[in-house]
């Protein structure tokens, strides 16, 4: 989404405004929003920016999460050049030398939820890898153990996606005889 | 017991989420390979130190057995379960299988205002709530762009240097315990219950404080808090030269310690492993002098660091660290400024008690405040403070309403525990115990 008229808003400095050319890092677009920097690679572009991050410094990978913005699809916080999808996947990573912190933020689209892993180039994502997987359904291709972390592994759903309702989930134990075997279909009941 | 599952059927379908196994497939059905990556590709090895590795890895599986570690055994610190796999007493690999206390907290702080939302952090850690509580609120006060006011720094400081006292004392007890020095449990204790007890006067409860929030901490320190600081400044470092007799100099504790868990620097930072098991393999990064937060660049304080990576080191350096937060409480103690220990913002901080009787308008943001919540600016952040066990970041996600429309907080000890594997490989089944207890996992902020 972009800004109608500059200016207008007054918003903070650089985000991304369209009067202003958008800032690029290792070819892709930057936001800097409160202060923060922010990167925008496309899906093809994720592993080559994050390996040329990795080469530049930024050698701690900390975090690996998603957002599904399927409640928000009107978000105005991308670069114009970048179209919005319903999910993101959102990466943390830290430079000891420069002090420094970068986010990468990806988009990924509905119909073909998977991603590159980053575990060959950060053997630590693998966990935060699996519960992405886990909360929102994102494959990641290239994990060497692309299982379910946190939720039992025949688990239905994916509990952080914005349209599994919560609250009135039937439970699932695992070794009950009477466990249903059809769960109804939870998918696009409002959950609020 | 063995996962039987095959790991040609675990391939990954979104669609239909038919996982494979989270289980450790046993030895006959993962090809050479790929036990080569779970090393090779984190440790960062030469080819000839593989080679090396793979000898010693190479056995049968008839010769191994895999067994199960918990979910429900006192050194599992909770409810972690390992899968260990064992040829005699060594332990060749290691599983961690976590989720047993998974509930969902984060689709909880979807569902609670920026007010509520500390209630459901402080949850998480349970040993260290007040710094999930800094996480949450530096990062809502970050996106709000909202300065709190010195005061309230610098009670935050003085909050969150004495939790983490009371963590590692907690550390300091259950190391003891795991080990087989019984008697340390009741010394650390007895001293974290002092230290509670401070806690329980300021914010009213032992644990889950919820009194760190956005916009400042909930209420001002009661009166007589500086003497009860005082009084714990003082009782504590005699405390710990205790400690130093019964554990740190005595020869059977070093046996049981040194040069046990040795993982290297280079593993931990390919991992993104944090805090004091970095620190225990020479590397000083800490997050309060290396990218200060609250008023941190305003003390003066050592970044302790070992120099094998062992449990020894690791004890050692949260020990000491004990230590080191005492002299940063010294110095907030001096410091302390007076004035707000919130923001005096009405659309943010409720209003006094006293008010609401007198002015309308009081009443209307207390009403507002208390039903709606404060509505924060679109847009995401994410912010990191040190706590006992790393990096602590909470990464919130706002679309402009009194919700976070996304909160996910990234816990040390989830990162942390992928250490294991790698600190127990070859290493005996003894040993686990020990390795298991200088990771100092807390269960609550792995599954969140």
């Amino acid at each position: 989404m972009t800004v109608s008229a500059a200016g207008d808003q007054g918003g903070p400095v650089g985000q991304g405004l369209p009067a202003e050319p958008t800032e690029r890092m290792h070819g892709v677009p930057v936001t800097r929003p409160r202060g923060q920097t922010v990167l925008h690679p496309s899906r093809e572009e994720y592993l080559g920016v994050v390996g040329a991050l990795r080469d530049e410094g930024y050698l701690v990978c900390l975090d690996v999460t998603g957002v599904d913005y399927l409640a928000h699809p009107g978000r105005t916080d991308l670069p114009p050049e970048i179209t919005p999808e319903r999910f993101e996947v959102v990466v943390n990573l830290l430079n000891h030398r420069a002090r420094s912190r970068v986010r990468v933020r990806v988009q990924v689209p509905e119909d073909d939820c998977r991603l590159p892993s980053l575990w060959e180039l950060f053997p630590g994502t693998e966990a935060a890898e699996r519960e992405t997987y886990d909360m929102f359904g994102i494959a990641f291709d290239g994990h060497p153990d692309l299982t379910r972390i946190l939720m039992p592994e025949d688990w239905i759903g994916h509990p952080l996606r914005k349209d599994y309702d919560s609250g009135r989930i039937p439970v699932q134990f695992k070794a009950s005889a009477e466990r249903p075997v059809d769960l109804p279909d939870v998918r696009g009941t409002e959950a609020r | 017991m063995t996962a039987t599952e095959d790991r040609a059927t675990a391939a990954p379908n979104v669609a239909q989420t038919a996982e494979g196994a989270q289980e450790m497939t046993a030895r006959d059905l993962v090809s050479e390979a790929e036990r080569m990556r779970e090393l090779g590709a984190v440790l960062r090895m030469s080819e000839a130190e593989a080679a090396l590795e793979a000898d010693l890895e190479r056995a049968p599986g008839d010769e191994t057995m895999i067994i199960n570690m918990g979910p429900q055994h006192p050194s599992t610190h909770g409810v972690l379960r390992l899968m260990l796999e064992l040829r005699s007493e060594t332990v060749l690999r290691c599983k961690p299988i976590i989720g047993y206390l998974h509930t969902g907290m984060e689709r909880t702080g979807e569902e609670l205002t920026y007010l509520q939302g500390p209630t459901n952090v402080t949850r998480m850690d349970y040993a260290s709530p007040l710094f999930t509580e800094l996480a949450f609120s530096l990062c809502v006060e970050q996106l709000l762009e909202v300065e709190i006011p010195p005061r309230a720094t610098w009670i935050r400081m003085l909050l969150t240097e004495i939790n983490r006292i009371a963590s590692h004392l907690l550390f300091l007890a259950t190391n003891g315990m795991d080990i087989g020095a019984v008697s340390m449990m009741l010394y650390g204790w007895r001293e974290r219950e002092e230290v509670l007890r401070f806690l329980q006067k300021v914010t009213g409860l032992r644990m889950n404080h919820n009194y760190i929030r956005p916009g400042g901490v909930a209420a001002d320190l009661p009166d007589g808090w500086r003497d009860d600081v005082l009084r714990l400044c003082e009782m504590i470092p005699p405390r710990l030269d205790e400690y130093d007799i019964l554990m740190t100099g005595q020869p059977i504790w070093r046996e049981r310690l040194q040069g046990v868990g040795v993982i290297s620097t280079e593993a931990c930072i390919a991992l993104g492993i944090t805090g004091p098991i970095l620190r225990s393999t020479g590397y000083a990064w800490d997050l309060r002098r290396d990218m200060p937060y609250l008023a941190y660049d305003q003390v003066e304080f050592d970044v302790l660091v070992g120099t094998y990576g062992d449990c020894f080191d690791r004890y050692a350096i949260r020990l000491n660290e004990i230590r080191e937060s005492i002299r940063i409480i010294h110095q907030v103690l001096d410091a302390m400024p007076k004035g707000d220990y919130r923001v005096q913002d009405k659309k943010v901080t409720p209003p006094p008690r006293a008010r609401i009787d007198e002015s309308m308008e009081a009443l209307i943001h207390h009403f507002k405040i208390f039903t709606e919540g404060f509505k924060v600016p679109e847009g995401e952040a994410y912010v990191a403070v040190e706590s006992p066990r790393g990096e602590l970041g909470c990464y919130i996600v706002s679309d402009g309403s009194s919700r976070p429309y996304r909160m996910h907080i990234r816990a040390p000890s989830f990162t942390n525990l992928q250490a294991l594997p790698h600190m127990m490989h070859n290493g005996l089944l003894a040993d686990a115990v020990a390795i298991i207890s200088s990771v100092d996992p807390i269960l609550g902020e792995v599954d969140r």
